[in-house]
């Protein structure tokens, strides 16, 4: 956690293998703070693109901030190669079942808790398909304390969208949400449109739901990637930082 | 993923990819995120051999207009083929 210029920090970041949904040994990347704690955890889910350099690097600067984070690779499963192959493939066989991704949270989760350093709160957050997947992982498998969606598109779906993998449209499960959420999207968005976050906002405020969403003019899909300059917004992302990391200390802090 | 926009099919043929030239098995053509070109989605051809490993990929990404003009163009040559293996004349 950023601290003054003689206070000592470190942080650990390295790939483990954890048992994920039916027991299943997945890889893992986990960027933790170095110390005795108590520690706040994430479970951070990786965007489309895969298990990549930006996802790894957003869990060390989670785990910067103080959060011990558990990033799984999704895509364990389908093999190994580079990020870009591995998401191809997955995404010419149709993503990955939303079953198996609730129960890899779950595991991430439970791993994080356990840990001796744990202040016992989890969160859990993703970008782009990680924001549809934290909705799922946190509205299925309740018992964490916080999430975060950033522009998860596909969280309302048509019906006739719905495919053997994504069986049901995640703001279906709306009700069964048992923690706060922070939504962070752009007006310009196509995957999530504005109409589709309205639809997913007054599904929270129907069940009674704690929740704050942020809608950025000027902003699309993926606005905190520097790496896309047609995606990225400065401005926009600096400001939607301020509020997630205000959001997790609110909601996951000692 | 985001748009679940996908086709896939298998193919005959053979393709250059990062390792050099490999036998293609199947093809998906996606409306997705890229990877590569500067545009929230684009019309992504993955020329793959799925038993050939991961890496066995000829990836393309495409603005939406070129993949019409593309689509144009490989009907065009497959008629003016067909037409050529049937009557020696293209």
């Amino acid at each position: 956690m950023p601290g003054t210029t003689d206070q000592y920090e470190g942080m650990i970041a390295e790939t483990i293998r954890i048992p994920g949904h039916n027991g299943d040994r997945i890889h893992a990347y986990y960027a933790h703070p170095v110390g005795p704690g108590p520690f706040p955890s994430v479970v951070w889910l990786h965007h489309f693109p895969g298990w990549d350099e930006w996802s790894k690097e957003t869990a060390r600067k989670l785990a910067y901030h103080g959060y011990a984070t558990l990033a799984p690779d999704l895509y364990c499963r389908d093999g190994h190669g580079a990020p870009e192959d591995m998401a191809a493939r997955v995404r010419a066989n149709g993503g990955v079942p939303d079953a198996q991704v609730v129960g890899d949270a779950a595991a991430c989760r439970d791993f994080l808790r356990s840990q001796p350093n744990s202040n016992g709160k989890v969160g859990v957050t993703g970008t782009c398909s990680g924001g549809r997947h934290a909705v799922l992982a946190a509205s299925c498998a309740p018992g964490y304390n916080a999430l975060i969606d950033f522009w998860g598109g596909g969280v309302v779906v048509r019906p006739e969208d719905l495919t053997a993998m994504r069986p049901v449209a995640p703001v279906d499960y709306t009700k069964d949400l048992d923690c706060p959420i922070l939504g962070i999207f752009g007006n310009d968005d196509r995957a999530p449109t504005p109409e589709q976050v309205d639809i997913h906002e007054a599904e929270l405020k129907k069940h009674g739901k704690t929740y704050e969403f942020h809608r950025y003019d000027g902003a699309g899909h993926g606005f905190f990637y520097y790496d896309r300059p047609q995606a990225y917004r400065a401005e926009q992302a600096v400001d939607g930082w301020r509020k997630v990391l205000d959001f997790f200390q609110r909601n996951l802090g000692n | 993923m985001c748009t679940n926009i996908v086709e896939r099919t298998n193919v005959s043929g053979g393709g250059r990819g990062a390792q050099g030239w490999f036998t293609l098995a199947e093809v998906s053509v996606s409306y997705d995120h890229p990877f590569h070109v500067q545009l929230e989605h684009a019309l992504n051809i993955d020329f793959t051999n799925e038993s050939a490993g991961v890496g066995a990929r000829v990836a393309v990404e495409l603005t939406l207009e070129s993949a019409k003009e593309l689509a144009r163009a490989l009907k065009a040559a497959v008629d003016r083929a067909d037409q050529y293996e049937a009557t020696g004349y293209a």
